[in-house]
């Protein structure tokens, strides 16, 4: 031992490896996963679980399915896995509803359009970005336009009335709006709420109060049937634009909630610094305290968005059918009947890819805006 | 003064109320679409096909309406409709005639005020099981859950069922038909009941369909029938017409290949010449033109015809006309003559 000491000045020692038994996968297992006798046992019932489900899955939903293919019995005759054959007939169904097919471009190009407009607002280190938040703001009626068509200034594209929108387009449509103007929507409710003009807030926490009292189904209901009871007869009110106003409005109704949530947890003295300053109260809820309220609510913000997005699926009570009103419809079909657990995996797996991204995305955001508050 | 203008306001909503009630025919024209409700799907009576298409025996009847009214059969707006909001949708104004494998039950017709169409398919609810339950009559369910779609008359009928016979089931309650298939194949009811007719088109798209059986036991009748709203005469009578004009061609003889001949010229059977147009203008009567049978015969066929089509042996679905035969034919479609 003696011999192998050397000498180094101080501060000048080397860094070392850490022992051999701190890491490498051994270790880590023995870390993660065998730390202690109940950590043992959950992981052997994890990973005998685990070999239960997804061999068999993996077979049915891969190995074993059938992707091409007539119908049904066509499937059942060449093996017993997932009939996928049943999906990719249907799939432009699924996507575009009952889209006319000649005009199925227009919804193509409304789509590459909403990822050119949603860029610039998702990060802000894009070229451009300036000339792009123009173009995000003039998005919502260039995609209106193209999806309704009829006559405007010139251009002339063949109408589709809106109750051929279905499948994830209609989702898209109906999800897209409803995040995009609830936030604005619920942030003037929220302030409205904190109001010191009684009206404003009493408008203000009806409104909030009933929104979240009743449920969007009913609300939904009430806009496809009620209103034509109210409305002179003779007006054609757009089934869907109801649908998108009430979803809407009732996403609004929580958003403001959750926003309130962040502007109670930003110190009075924050308000109190910028009157000193002599800012406005728009200015100083503009520069100071919006952009810290909102940037404690993001997990709540994304959370009613998911929550949005996924309502979307109840248009069908109101006879829209978006995929999975599609896939049950789908069902019905004589050829294919009784493929629910195709129809529904592949619905399952276009909601958890929009809002695995959505969540995922609030996660980077959390990680930008991070300041060091957080515990 | 408050008093009297709230007053007009309400006259004026009630007199609106009144006006959209009246002239579905004029509304349907001037739209130039008929809003035709129909069900979120049931195999051979109404679903959409790959191209998004709606296809079906209740759809056919939908298009044979619009092709009388509106000269058109591709002209119609499906508005799809679960069990619970059908009745809403067409009371709303939302939707101008309904075919949604719908039972006609008095209070139907009187508390919801509707007014059914003939009776375009008879049908009787009973009960799907799985062989190996070793049960042979709906008597020895005592115990059972059943699967059952809420909303419909098979859910008072089962209960009514039960009573009668001193058994007690367990119900779980499903929205859709297709829902009612994936409960009973993931064994979450040991029976599913729902109109015969479904139940065949189940069975037959079962995994192994010869693992289960359909009880002899029909513990209801169910006419399934088309319907309007309420308080349009005219509105009805073109409804009920069109019905009858599909039913009399196929006891006429009449077809969808040679009903351009048909109606060409004059044939030497009256029946067929006032149905058709040739003779007399039975369409003058509910405000359409003599062509109305003709156009709803070329664009569907005969009641034979859409059945084979959609629901009859051939099909997936394998359906015995049964009780749906003509009445001169063993069965109990009885039209009423069209002079």
């Amino acid at each position: 031992m003696n011999g192998n000491i050397e000498n180094y000045k101080p501060g000048e020692h080397p860094d070392l490896p850490p022992p051999k038994n701190l890491v490498g996968p051994v270790a880590w297992i023995r870390d993660n996963l065998l730390s202690s006798p109940t950590n043992v046992i959950l992981t052997i019932l994890s990973v005998w679980l685990l070999i239960e489900v997804i061999p068999p899955v993996v077979e049915w939903a891969f190995l074993d399915a059938i992707y091409t293919g007539e119908d049904r019995n066509e499937c059942r005759a060449r093996g017993d896995g997932a009939c996928w054959a049943f999906i990719s007939e249907r799939f432009l169904l699924f996507t575009y509803g009952f889209y006319p097919e000649p005009e199925r471009w227009r919804v193509n190009l409304s789509f590459i359009l909403l990822i050119i407009a949603v860029i610039p607002v998702l990060y802000d280190r894009v070229p451009l970005r300036k000339p792009g938040l123009y173009f995000t703001a003039l998005f919502p009626f260039i995609a209106a336009y193209l999806l309704v068509g009829g006559d405007f200034l010139g251009w002339n594209l063949p109408h589709v009335p809106t109750e051929k929108f279905g499948g994830f387009m209609l989702t898209l449509v109906v999800g897209i709006t409803g995040i995009a103007f609830s936030l604005p929507l619920g942030i003037l409710l929220a302030l409205g709420r904190q109001s010191r003009l009684t009206i404003i807030r009493v408008f203000c926490v009806s409104f909030i109060e009933f929104i979240r009292g009743v449920p969007l189904i009913t609300l939904l209901f009430v806009a496809s049937t009620m209103l034509s009871y109210f409305l002179p007869p003779g007006t054609n009110f757009d089934l869907l634009l109801r649908v998108l106003i009430m979803v809407t409005l009732f996403a609004s109704g929580y958003m403001a909630e959750v926003i309130r949530g962040g502007l109670q947890a930003i110190p009075k003295g924050q308000t109190e610094a910028a009157d000193s300053m002599g800012l406005k109260y728009w200015q100083s809820m503009r520069l100071i305290v919006l952009p810290q309220a909102l940037k404690i609510s993001i997990p709540g913000i994304v959370n009613t968005f998911i929550g949005l997005y996924k309502d979307t699926t109840l248009v069908i009570v109101i006879g829209l059918l978006d995929p999975l009103g599609i896939g049950r419809a789908s069902l019905s079909d004589t050829k294919w009947t009784g493929l629910s657990n195709e129809v529904y995996l592949f619905v399952a797996i276009f909601f958890f890819i929009s809002c695995f991204a959505m969540s995922r995305y609030s996660l980077y955001l959390e990680r930008k805006l991070e300041t060091g508050h957080k515990r | 003064m408050k008093l009297t203008k709230t007053t007009a306001l309400a006259a004026a909503i009630s007199l609106t109320a009144l006006t959209a009630q009246a002239g579905t025919l004029d509304d349907v024209q001037a739209r130039g679409e008929l809003n035709c409700v129909v069900t979120t799907g049931l195999a051979g009576f109404a679903a959409p096909d790959e191209n998004g298409r709606w296809e079906g025996f209740d759809v056919d009847f939908c298009r044979a309406v619009a092709a009388a009214v509106l000269g058109d059969p591709e002209k119609v707006k499906f508005v799809p409709t679960t069990g619970k909001t059908r009745f809403t949708i067409l009371n709303s104004g939302e939707g101008d005639i309904l075919f949604r494998n719908t039972t006609e039950t008095m209070s139907r017709d009187a508390d919801l005020k509707l007014t059914f169409l003939p009776v375009n398919y008879y049908d009787g609810q009973g009960f799907l099981i799985r062989k190996d339950l070793g049960i042979d009559s709906a008597k020895d369910l005592d115990g059972a859950s059943v699967c059952i779609q809420t909303g419909t008359t098979t859910e008072l009928n089962l209960a009514d069922f039960f009573r009668v016979n001193n058994i007690s089931y367990e119900p779980v309650t499903i929205e859709t038909n297709e829902e009612g298939i994936a409960n009973y194949t993931a064994n979450r009811c040991d029976v599913y009941t729902t109109d015969a007719s479904g139940l065949a088109s189940t069975r037959a798209a079962l995994e192994d369909p010869s693992a289960h059986k359909i009880l002899p036991e029909i513990i209801s009748k169910e006419p399934l029938a088309g319907a309007v709203r309420q308080g349009d005469d005219q509105w009805a009578d073109i409804g009920k017409w069109v019905v009858n004009a599909i039913i009399s061609a196929e006891e006429l003889g009449v077809t969808q290949a040679n009903v351009a001949e048909l109606a060409a010229a004059a044939t030497n059977n009256p029946s067929i010449n006032r149905m058709l147009g040739t003779e007399g203008n039975m369409g003058e009567m509910v405000g359409l033109d003599a062509q109305w049978a003709v156009r709803a015969i070329t664009a569907i066929g005969n009641y034979g015809e859409t059945f084979d089509r959609h629901i009859g042996p051939d099909t997936p679905i394998a359906l015995e006309r049964g009780l749906n035969a003509q009445w001169n034919n063993g069965g109990i479609l009885y039209a009423a003559p069209i002079r």
